[in-house]
């Protein structure tokens, strides 16, 4: 039988931690010991403690937690926070402890040889006494600290780990490095003491806490590679945001929906894509909000769900200026087509912003995401914890087949893009650009859809105007050039024709011969076209 | 158990615990060196208890002890720990706090169990 069992491919024991079974492929090795090494405050306790709390709650496998730093009862303590009563799986018989932590009250004097044997009877007592498929043990290094002859401990964390494994459970074992980037433990024999081995950083990046988990090896069995963010939050513990778990296998849809203008949507070719991403990106003032404000009010008109999550206005705001264009967000509101989540990005790092704006839209189930702005949220993180946010965002918001609509802020009045923008302009599916248009000096509003993925859409670069109802689109921008690179130049009827007809001119001589008939046929076209308004 | 430790009202003002790990070598080198010194030097004035931990884990967990063998002083107080095979006999002296000169001085009528 055993025989059997040791041929046999590797299991994985779904651990129920937020999204970890994703990245672990399906979860921890079963019955194998797991190293979870990570720097101070990286979460370690809570992630060994978390497998046994998911296990007793979601799975009905019982637990044995082996502390070797904190003692039970601040454990017991601490865990309150997360909603583990573990006192009651105590007495419900589902956990046990196995209390190793140091006693400063009592001095110990070594004299002689020792070994362990003493901690692994309480193990397997425990293990035993409550019927554990799942053991945590927090923490390796603390052992050395409690004995000064290192080279026994050595010894006998290699036969505990053994014995673990005799015992037919699944143990995670935790240690404590030095740095974030350097060797695995402290003690540098942790990590042969088991036979997968797993990472958590802590590091601090720019004045921003940035935590990440990384499945170093799994042996026998395949895993994702390289870091991923995770965060801890009160309710749900360790919570892993899965980047390349999320594939791109959302099938796209080719229902159109109405941006809330009519003229936009025929800009578009006929409105946008149900399950589209949309950046709208311009300076202050140049109607982002308005877009958004529209896109939700056209959502609500034919009875959609819309969820605005707003980062740069108040909610009286907002409200103030959707009256302003003729839209009553608070009537929305209490039929129920809009839910407004207004805060500012500052009061959660952007992993936890990903969960609450998750849990906001499986709640809440919108068919219209807002997002205003993309750049507020940009100063909380890291450029990688930013980009990594809209990935996630992203792919999440098209799983769910909901059109979500971002606005960015380029930071130069006239023209440019925003690092935003560079960052997430392949993730969108749309993007379309608000800029101002100086003109004999008047400052004039210029929309143009630069890209409209798998639809036709007008090229033109077009001016609009606000007012009390809304946004009105005009003519395009005929006689001017450079309104994308801020400096707008006005070209005269005549000078554009002598420009034009030399630019054919040139192409017409470098092709003549094989398509000249073609090229005089555009020239003729073009010419007309241009000489038309 | 513990009530067992003062039997027959002996003097015993040394209430000693050794928990060890089944019927090792380790385990018997510590006992017999746990006994030896005792004799020579708390003739008559200990309780010995000696538990091995595979048959009763749960006097280990109680007692918080992770290492075999391990002696703990029960009394007189403070509580004190030695872990090891006890070869090391003035160690185990200092753990318990014996000092055999005063002892020598101090005791005169030694009791044999």
């Amino acid at each position: 039988m055993n025989e059997q069992s040791n041929d046999a491919p590797v299991q994985k024991l779904p651990t129920g931690i937020g999204s970890f079974d994703v990245i672990a492929k399906g979860g921890l090795p079963e019955n194998r010991t797991t190293l979870l090494s990570g720097t101070a405050g990286s979460g370690k306790t809570v992630f060994a403690m978390q497998f046994l709390a998911s296990g007793i709650r979601d799975a009905d496998q019982r637990g044995v937690f082996v502390t070797f730093e904190e003692s039970a009862a601040d454990i017991r303590k601490n865990m309150r926070s997360f909603g583990w009563d573990l006192a009651a799986w105590e007495k419900q018989g589902k956990l046990a402890f196995v209390d190793a932590s140091p006693d400063p009250h009592i001095e110990i004097v070594e004299s002689g040889g020792f070994d362990l044997g003493a901690l692994l009877a309480r193990m397997e007592n425990a293990v035993r006494k409550v019927g554990a498929t799942r053991v945590s043990v927090d923490s390796l290094g603390a052992v050395f600290s409690q004995f000064s002859d290192q080279s026994i401990v050595r010894r006998e964390l290699f036969r505990i780990a053994s014995a673990l494994k005799g015992m037919g459970v699944t143990a995670l074992l935790t240690a404590e490095r030095t740095e974030d980037y350097g060797p695995i433990a402290r003690f540098g024999v942790e990590e042969f003491i088991a036979d997968n081995v797993m990472v958590l950083r802590n590091v601090l990046d720019d004045e921003i806490r940035r935590r990440t988990i990384e499945i170093l090896k799994f042996r026998g069995t395949d895993h994702q590679k390289g870091e991923f963010p995770f965060t801890i939050v009160p309710d749900g513990g360790f919570v892993v945001i899965p980047l390349s778990a999320i594939q791109l296998k959302q099938h796209s849809s080719d229902v159109r929906i109405s941006s809330g203008s009519r003229e936009l949507d025929e800009m578009c070719g006929g409105g946008f894509f149900r399950d589209s991403v949309i950046l709208i990106s311009g300076a202050t003032g140049t109607g982002k909000t308005l877009t958004v404000t529209q896109f939700l009010n056209g959502g609500a008109a034919v009875g959609e769900r819309c969820l605005l999550l707003a980062f740069e206005e108040s909610r009286e705001q907002l409200f103030r200026n959707a009256i302003g264009w003729g839209v009553d967000f608070e009537r929305m509101e209490r039929e129920g087509t809009l839910r407004v989540l207004c805060d500012y990005p500052e009061v959660a790092s952007l992993e936890d912003w990903l969960l609450t704006i998750q849990r906001t839209v499986e709640e809440f189930k919108p068919n219209r995401v807002a997002l205003d702005s993309l750049s507020a949220l940009e100063r909380v993180g890291t450029m990688k914890a930013f980009r990594e946010f809209v990935i996630g965002f992203t792919s999440f918001i098209k799983h769910q087949e909901i059109a979500g609509l971002f606005t960015s802020t380029t930071p130069s009045l006239m023209g440019g893009t925003s690092i935003t923008e560079g960052h997430i302009s392949t993730l969108t599916d749309s993007i379309i650009l608000l800029r101002y248009v100086e003109m004999f000096g008047e400052m004039k509003r210029g929309i143009t859809v630069l890209k409209m993925r798998g639809s036709i859409h007008d090229k033109r670069i077009r001016e609009f105007t606000i007012d009390g109802k809304g946004m009105h689109l005009g003519r395009p921008f005929r006689n001017v050039t450079g309104i994308l690179s801020g400096t707008p130049v006005h070209v005269s009827p005549a000078d554009l024709e002598r420009i034009w007809s030399q630019f054919d001119a040139d192409v017409g001589e470098r092709l003549r011969g094989s398509t000249g008939a073609d090229v005089g046929e555009r020239r003729r076209g073009s010419g007309e076209r241009r000489r038309s308004p | 158990m513990v009530g067992s430790l003062f039997q027959g009202g002996s003097l015993a003002n040394y209430v000693l615990r050794l928990f060890v790990t089944g019927t090792s070598p380790r385990a018997e080198v510590a006992v017999a060196n746990l006994r030896r010194i005792c004799e020579q030097e708390l003739q008559g004035r200990y309780e010995l208890q000696v538990i091995d931990v595979l048959e009763q884990p749960q006097l280990a967990e109680d007692e918080k002890v992770l290492a075999t063998p391990t002696l703990i002083k029960q009394l007189p107080p403070p509580l004190r720990r030695v872990i090891g095979d006890l070869s090391d006999k003035d160690k185990v002296l200092l753990g318990l706090e014996v000092r055999p000169a005063a002892l020598a001085d101090s005791d005169p009528k030694p009791k044999k169990k």
